[in-house]
């Protein structure tokens, strides 16, 4: 470290332009003016009981977590079972399968969301929540699929044989032993869906009606149409509640490696 | 099912292929079922229908397209996108190269420091990023007042290219520095002691030795960003102009201002096929890069 001292000056200006500007967010939620004015004219709380009492916003986060909620599930089971199916194929089968099944990945998300909300429109779903949850779901499924994958693949198939082996009938050994440790695997990739979901902009932007008002798409019409200060009052604690989990998640994790490593590091 | 499903996971790989009952096929086919239905359903076919419907609407024919490339706007819409997407890509693996190098070098506990700070900004949501350079960018906020102040500079920067392309670098740099950094990791350090063991002076074991083993996760980081881009929406249609407009910014405008769904739709399967023509190119040189790593074994 003491070597290159070049680079360290680099890592920190890249660390801090990936974290500095959001700081930004927490004085600018706390301003007491009605406008976008940095720094703020005065300080007040007025936009997080915006945040919590204005119909719009309270139905914008409503509508979020129903959306997010209904459609974690159904991704996290499709995904789950798919990537189950296709490590009963043989390898060449398998690459194809989850190519064509993780191709929503590469595709940029504005051709998706045009193709479902041409569909939808056509079939009376756009603007209701099921259109919604189906157009979330096709996105986040390929999360889940690589996510169950990756763990599927690392998986020694030789425990499952050992547990069979000693007598343990296959749902046993399934409950036991296959189950907990592809675990990790749908837990990270239904994580990943629900904020996938969660955040998602471009399919919600089409698809919205008065009823059907998502989180982003309020954030975002607070931006482009309302100059709406309450955007920064959620901003903020979409920010901190993101932060909260991850720091929580990496200092469990990092315990429990060194943990594990025995009592050196 | 699962019973079923559970044994056959079980079984060794080779063996599969031969033992297969007609039972566990059934199986497999159930697992499958609802992933293929889904992606057939909202995915295969949305994007076939409007494949059909840019050539046939208002009359059958390619005149949709013709029009991207006649109309003199699209076309400089698209050059716009693929430049700024350059820079992103550039100024991305610019500033993930560093930062994901020193997480190869540096301790367990630092190194838990800057995978966090990657991390939550890629957790974070997009909006509120963006909304956040809005504040920054503005006339009057910090990064203006500071231009004027130091440089003399009066040039507020939201509702331009530079801001778009500033702000999408900052939202994407964690897709570059994540699988940069797993590609990073695998490189064998000895290798780079080994050349300045021989002799070698610490640049020139950097750049012979160090750089090739790089290129191929260079490449997929710079791909996957430059790809990102393309199709990126929030950052052009909250930090950048009316009057440069990006491809997204034209796709959406065409849909919600002027439903004109069959020029969105060609529109949208022309960034398609340029987006699979740089992901297919981008495969192809770092399948070289791999290439003459391992000839260079």
């Amino acid at each position: 470290m003491r070597r290159a001292p070049l680079l360290w000056i680099v890592v920190c200006s890249v660390a801090a332009l990936l974290t500095v500007p959001t700081l930004f967010l927490i004085p600018m939620s706390l301003t007491g003016g009605s406008t976008f004015q940095f720094p703020p004219p005065s300080w007040s709380l007025r936009w997080y009981r915006n945040l919590v009492e204005d119909r719009g916003w309270r139905d914008a986060v409503m509508v979020s977590l129903q959306v997010a909620v209904l459609s974690t599930p159904m991704a996290v089971a499709i995904g789950t079972g798919a990537a189950f199916g296709l490590m009963r194929l043989g390898a060449r089968l398998r690459l194809i399968g989850a190519g064509a099944l993780s191709a929503p990945l590469v595709i940029p998300n504005i051709l998706i969301a045009l193709a479902i909300y041409g569909m939808f429109l056509q079939m009376g779903l756009s603007g209701t929540i099921l259109g919604l949850v189906l157009g979330q779901t096709a996105l986040a499924v390929p999360f889940v699929l690589i996510a169950v994958l990756a763990r599927l693949q690392g998986y020694d198939r030789n425990l499952t044989a050992a547990a069979l082996s000693l007598g343990a009938t296959p749902a046993t050994v399934f409950r036991t032993v296959t189950f907990p440790l592809v675990l990790p695997g749908i837990v990270a990739g239904g994580v990943f869906a629900f904020v996938a979901s969660f955040d998602e902009l471009v399919i919600a932007l089409l698809l919205q009606s008065p009823r059907t008002v998502t989180l982003p798409v309020q954030m975002f019409n607070a931006v482009v149409e309302a100059a709406d200060p309450t955007i920064s009052a959620a901003s903020t604690v979409l920010v901190v509640v993101v932060s909260a989990v991850i720091l929580v998640a990496q200092i469990g994790w990092t315990r429990r490696s060194e943990k594990r490593s025995g009592s050196g590091a | 099912m699962t019973t079923t499903a559970v044994l056959d996971v079980g079984r060794a790989a080779p063996v599969r292929a031969a033992g297969r009952t007609t039972g566990s096929r059934t199986a497999t086919a159930l697992l499958l079922a609802p992933a293929v239905i889904a992606s057939l359903a909202l995915f295969v076919y949305p994007l076939a229908r409007i494949v059909v419907v840019s050539v046939t609407e208002p009359t059958i024919g390619l005149h949709n397209y013709a029009e991207l490339f006649t109309d003199g706007y699209t076309l400089r819409v698209l050059t716009r996108t693929l430049l700024v997407a350059l820079g992103v890509a550039v100024l991305d693996l610019l500033m993930a190269f560093p930062y994901a190098y020193a997480m190869t070098v540096c301790s367990p506990r630092v190194r838990a420091v800057l995978f966090t700070i990657v991390l939550i900004p890629f957790w974070t949501s997009a909006l509120a990023k963006n909304f956040a350079w809005m504040i920054l960018f503005q006339r009057g906020g910090l990064v203006d007042e500071f231009l004027k102040a130091t440089l003399g500079i009066d040039y507020p920067l939201l509702g331009t290219t530079p801001a778009v392309l500033i702000a999408m670098s900052q939202v994407l740099l964690p897709f570059a520095v994540l699988p940069l950094y797993a590609s990073l990791e695998q490189i064998d350090r000895r290798l780079v002691d080994a050349a300045q063991g021989l002799g070698a002076t610490r640049g020139r074991a950097f750049r012979q030795v160090y750089l090739p083993l790089a290129a191929p996760g260079l490449v997929a980081a710079g791909a996957l960003a430059f790809i990102l881009s393309l199709g990126f929406y929030i950052t052009p249609a909250l930090l950048g102009s009316p009057q440069q407009t990006l491809i997204a910014q034209l796709i959406m405008a065409r849909v919600e201002q002027v439903l004109d769904f069959a020029g969105a739709d060609a529109i949208g399967i022309f960034l398609l096929i340029v987006t699979v023509a740089m992901a297919l190119l981008s495969r192809w040189v770092s399948r070289r890069a791999t290439a003459r790593k391992e000839a260079a074994r």
